[in-house]
């Protein structure tokens, strides 16, 4: 037997064929002429049904978590809004999930079907809960799991929300296999891959998004039956993309017209493989070093073809500021009884501004929370950051400069919701989809990124042109 | 000295700077690629030697011995003042200065 070449290339290479086998999925299937891809066609093939999720996630405890109404923050929110205006806030408390998180959803139904098909474990690359979720789903379900972490700078110094999720998924049973910062991770997950014959529980694959699904289903049912409509807005901290897809799309299966608006902690300027920002940055995920690359091109992770594609759904995506989210995560605990971890809390710091532009009968949901504890909390993350040479200050936080300082707003009507220009992600995701293409698009191309973008023939006709 | 059996943390270079991926920033692409696993030492040992573990999903690691009984040492950090001044600004903002 001829050993195989382990460099960097020579793995990066095999990347198509590693991922098949850790899989099951041949993404070769649903590629079509030119750019195009079939995405329904792909997300129909995982197998999963959203009534199958729904089971497969009810027998290993994982969804129908409840609603709850924030009424002192809808309070503070309609003190600040005009007459008449100040929405209902509520949140979707996903902490509840048995490994604290919204992502138990999409480790479901990744585990069951690698057990199905007879794989001994599962691997994912995560800093994020999604680790602790697979690791939980892997113990409950009897296999073995590894996650691969991007946790330390070049001076051994880690993230402590980061060790605190290693922490969690070794106490589930996990191996938790460390690194420094660079998009070499995927790297070490191919050699893992093949080293293992474990499956790969990406985040981005079919399985995992269509799991999500449920979050948008409950919520259309929840609010229809205890009051009696539906939500106007939801919320939803969009990062990786898959959060949001997901949601939007079991909205839409619940019969739910409420607008999508994602949302993102602002780290604009800090670059997410530097070495140096690393550990200057307080957020690890829900920020638009995640957020906007993935909106624009999906199709960067660790499968061919990501399940996650959030342009095809968002209304709206705003910004906010590490402080705001600091501040909103401070107010859930003492305004309204909660202590929740702060990433969790982005869709609701976006929602109590966002709710202020709304009508008083109106109701906008933030669709999660998540667990909190040692390394991963405002008091540990706020303290790090200090450590850092971070400046933690009262002020306006428009101010904020990501790596710079935090600036928690001096009154709660400075916080606010900061647009991005969906127009100008749009353009990016199409110029990004026709790099390097000499030629024209044919008719169903452009319908395709149409669909893509969530825009029109017209729109992408105009933005080819320039 | 550590044991054959215990429970030990390894570290391992992956990708030296010179090996690693184009497209880095400066910082990054001038340090090596790191990694840091767990796992049963393999046969007796010293820190700083290099060692083979077997992990907690069975596969064998290898790397240099740093740590022996490894810990977590995450805590809730330093006191943050701030947090307490928000707490009090937003009790304000909501229910008044008596809230004070």
């Amino acid at each position: 037997m001829t050993m195989k070449d382990l460099s960097y290339s020579a793995v990066m290479g095999r990347k198509n064929d590693i991922i098949k086998d850790a899989m099951g999925v041949d993404y070769r299937r649903y590629e079509r002429e030119g750019i195009i891809f079939d995405y329904e066609a792909m997300m129909a093939d995982c197998g999963y049904t959203l009534e199958d999720h729904i089971r497969v996630q009810r027998s290993v405890n994982v969804g129908n978590t409840p609603v709850f109404e924030l009424h002192n923050l809808t309070a503070l929110a309609r003190k600040l809004a005009g007459p008449g205006k100040g929405a209902r806030i509520f949140i979707k408390d996903e902490a509840s999930n048995p490994a604290g998180s919204f992502k138990e959803r999409r480790a479901a139904a990744s585990v069951y079907h690698a057990k199905k098909l007879g794989y001994k474990g599962v691997i994912a690359a995560t800093s994020g809960n999604y680790g602790a979720a697979v690791a939980s789903q892997a113990a409950m379900q009897g296999l073995k799991c590894i996650i691969v972490q991007e946790c330390y700078d070049s001076h051994a110094k880690g993230q402590p929300e980061i060790i605190e999720k290693a922490r969690k998924c070794e106490a589930l049973g996990a191996e938790v296999l460390q690194l420094s910062v660079g998009p070499e991770l995927f790297y070490e997950v191919l050699l893992l891959l093949e080293e293992t014959g474990y499956f790969n529980a990406s985040l981005y694959s079919a399985f995992g998004v269509s799991g999500i699904e449920t979050l948008g289903w409950e919520l259309g049912h929840q609010f229809l039956e205890k009051y009696g409509r539906h939500p106007d807005a939801v919320v939803c901290a969009n990062a990786g993309g898959g959060n949001l897809t997901g949601t939007a799309r079991g909205l839409i299966k619940a019969g739910c017209p409420a607008k999508v608006i994602g949302a993102a902690v602002d780290l604009s300027g800090l670059h997410m493989a530097s070495d140096d920002a690393f550990n200057r940055k307080s957020f690890t995920t829900a920020h638009t070093g995640f957020g906007v690359p993935y909106a624009t091109n999906p199709d960067h992770s660790d499968v061919p073809r990501s399940a996650a594609r959030p342009l095809r759904y968002m209304d709206r995506f705003v910004t906010v500021k590490q402080g705001e989210v600091f501040y909103i995560t401070e107010a859930l605990a003492t305004l309204e009884g909660m202590e929740k971890g702060p990433a969790g809390n982005t869709s609701l710091t976006a929602a109590f501004a966002l709710a202020q532009q709304m009508g008083e009968d109106e109701i906008i949901v933030a669709q999660e929370t998540e667990y909190t504890g040692a390394g991963k909390g405002i008091n540990p993350q706020l303290s790090f950051a200090r450590q850092n040479g971070i400046e933690l200050k009262f002020g306006n936080p428009d101010e904020e400069i990501a790596g710079k300082n935090i600036i928690f707003p001096a009154e709660p009507g400075l916080l606010k919701a900061r647009d991005l220009d969906m127009d100008e992600l749009r353009r990016k995701f199409i110029r990004r989809a026709t790099k390097g293409l000499d030629r024209a698009l044919s008719p169903e191309e452009i319908a395709f990124l149409a669909e893509e973008t969530r825009s029109t023939a017209d729109f992408v006709a105009k933005c080819l042109e320039k | 000295m550590a044991k054959k059996g215990d429970w030990v943390r390894i570290h391992r270079v992956i990708l030296q700077a010179d090996e690693r991926t184009a497209n880095l920033p400066e910082d990054t692409q001038k340090v090596p690629f790191e990694m840091w696993v767990k796992g049963h030492l393999l046969s007796d040992g010293e820190i700083g030697d290099e060692v083979e573990i077997k992990t907690v999903s069975g596969r064998k690691e290898h790397g240099t011995l740093i740590e022996v009984n490894p810990q977590f040492d995450v805590n809730f950090g330093s006191f943050v003042p701030e947090i307490l001044e928000m707490d009090v600004r937003q009790r304000t903002a909501l229910f008044g200065k008596e809230a004070e």
